[in-house]
């Protein structure tokens, strides 16, 4: 079985974001960029499936859509362990123009499973990995928590609204997956970060797509008003507040 | 031209989230000046879908199957397509709840829509359409131009509040025949909670950090939620040592809710936690620590030791109840 994890390359979650001039896109100056952490757990569920020599996982590639900026958080991610990595080299410029590139390297390369975090914590758009299979017309599993891999078979667990569903879907597949799909996710070992070294990073051109949205401008968002302090000794005044002037109780 | 809304159903039902659609739809629709349609999909009786006309929805497509039972993406994709271009639909509303995750992508492809996610305002234009959606977990927010002929929106949950209009709504029943072959989700197993506020759906949460110290200490936060009808809720530490169930987890990669009172008890507020949990019209913070980062984004506080705060704060909710 041939899994392909895609990567997403996001600001380090704690970063304060500061806008560039024109208020466009952010200043990405002293930005730490990290692997998107849906995407890290993606990995490291897919890479804890290949150690298990019964479930039948012969490869992990790594994929994502970026310009040549972006090819250290593509050798962590072979440092925590992929066996290889595809870049293509344009610039994302919405989930559309993304998804379109990544279902082309499936359809060159052909995967069983391809892995996708929920969302990216830049855009929080939760749309490259159901475009991606609408774009290959294969079935896509969203909100997945689990996935294992039982007598050659995958069998998920997805989210849905007060429950979940134990799932099985025949490959080739999208699993757009969530919390819950790996614990930690997985650090490199210096091993890792030396063999990432000389394994293959190929590097496709983009093929020709469109972008549906633009980004027009970004905006901080509202400041809250002060925090109101109430005495511990009588949060009694806590409930009159929420009560009466806040009128949410 | 009209506005298409997915109105989804739980076991026949609709709850808050499908009346927040109808209205935002509602109101889209009268800035376009045009009218709304709802679809919804699946067994439901004809009181309950007239429920929709109460806020706003002119006419009521009533798609049936067995198969329709089981939600794939792709069959619902395929029925939500085609009625979106038989009624020649330029907006598609769609919550951006699980459903919508898992269907609005896929619709976008199909009928080459561009896609506003997790949007929590009425478009800001429409010409050029824009919209206004959250980005950066909460640190930012984007005016996003969908600059397709036809659009879909997913509307954040509890950012827009239902609103009454009533109209005379019109329900056309379509029977489908839905090819069981044709569907590749195969579902081997259910698990629904069972009794308990569904966090994403709840009013109220009140939420448990590392500061209550232990799982044996969670009994306060749960009989707090109790009397307020609320929802419980946690910060991650707390479901990675497995002291709460991880869907309890509220944070950037855990849950992302938006209720209208969150009350966060023994939780410092790391920048991760507040992207899941920015959106809630109020926040309450319970924490000893004064300068702990929770307080920034409360609107009300209390510094002070949560064990003996909640027993006192518990006995302030029974007066207040009785």
């Amino acid at each position: 079985m041939k899994i392909l994890v895609c990567i997403s390359n996001v600001p380090d979650t704690t970063t304060k974001i500061r806008f560039a001039e024109g208020n466009k896109t952010i200043d990405t100056t002293g930005i730490q960029w990290v692997i998107n952490p849906w995407d890290e757990l993606s990995l490291t569920r897919t890479l804890e499936l290949k150690d298990d020599p019964s479930g039948g996982v012969k490869s992990v590639t790594v994929a994502h859509v970026g310009t040549a900026d972006s090819e250290p958080t593509i050798r962590k991610a072979l440092a925590i362990g992929a066996d290889d990595a595809v870049r293509v080299n344009a610039d994302s410029s919405d989930a559309f123009f993304v998804a379109a590139q990544l279902a082309e390297v499936i359809r060159k390369e052909q995967y069983d499973i391809i892995m996708c975090g929920i969302e990216s914590s830049d855009f929080n758009g939760s749309l490259v990995g159901g475009m991606i299979s609408e774009f290959l017309g294969i079935p896509s599993l969203s909100a997945v928590s689990a996935l294992n891999i039982e007598n050659g078979q995958p069998v998920m667990v997805r989210e849905i609204d007060g429950g979940k569903e134990v799932v099985t879907i025949p490959v080739p597949f999208v699993a757009i997956v969530q919390k819950g799909i790996a614990k930690e996710p997985r650090i490199a070992s210096m091993r890792g970060i030396m063999m990432a070294r000389t394994k293959p990073i190929r590097v496709f051109d983009p093929v020709a797509a469109e972008s549906l949205t633009e980004i027009k401008i970004l905006e901080k968002p509202a400041t809250r008003a002060a925090c109101k302090f109430v005495d511990a000794e009588n949060p009694a005044q806590l409930i009159d507040l929420l009560q009466n002037e806040a009128k949410i109780i | 031209m009209s506005v298409l809304v997915y109105t989804e159903n739980w076991d026949g039902k609709f709850k808050k989230l499908t009346f927040e659609l109808v209205s935002y739809a509602s109101a889209v629709a009268e800035m376009l000046n045009t009218e709304v349609t709802a679809l919804s999909i699946g067994n439901v009786d004809e009181k309950e879908l007239k429920t929709l006309g109460q806020y706003g929805a002119e006419k009521i497509i009533n798609v049936t199957d067995e198969n329709l039972k089981i939600l794939d993406s792709q069959t619902y994709t395929n029925v939500i397509s085609d009625i979106a271009s038989n009624t020649g639909s330029e907006v598609i509303i769609i919550s951006n709840n699980n459903t919508g995750k898992a269907v609005a992508p896929r619709l976008s492809v199909r009928l080459k829509a561009g896609i506003g996610a997790g949007v929590t305002r009425l478009p800001l234009s429409l010409n050029p359409f824009t919209v206004y959606k959250k980005t950066y977990s909460g640190n930012a927010f984007a005016h996003v131009v969908i600059k397709s002929d036809i659009k879909i929106i997913t509307l954040a949950q509890n950012s827009f509040d239902p609103v009454e209009k009533p109209a005379s709504a019109t329900i056309e029943n379509i029977q489908v025949n839905i090819d069981r072959s044709l569907i590749k989700t195969n579902i081997k197993d259910t698990q629904k909670q069972t009794g308990r506020i569904v966090l994403t759906d709840a009013d109220i949460v009140v939420s448990g950090g590392r500061g209550m110290k232990s799982p044996d200490n969670w009994g306060p936060i749960e009989e707090l939620a109790e009397l307020l009808g609320a929802a419980t809720a946690c910060s991650r530490p707390v479901a990675d040592e497995g002291w709460r169930p991880i869907g309890e987890h509220t944070g950037q990669t855990g849950k992302i809710i938006a209720p209208n009172l969150y009350i966060a008890v023994g939780i410092s507020g790391a920048i991760q936690h507040l992207a899941g949990i920015s959106g809630s019209k109020c926040i309450v913070a319970i924490n000893t620590d004064k300068d702990a980062p929770i307080f920034e984004a409360a609107d009300f506080g209390i510094v002070g030791d949560a064990f003996k705060v909640l027993p006192k704060l518990i006995e302030a909710v029974k007066v207040m109840k009785s």
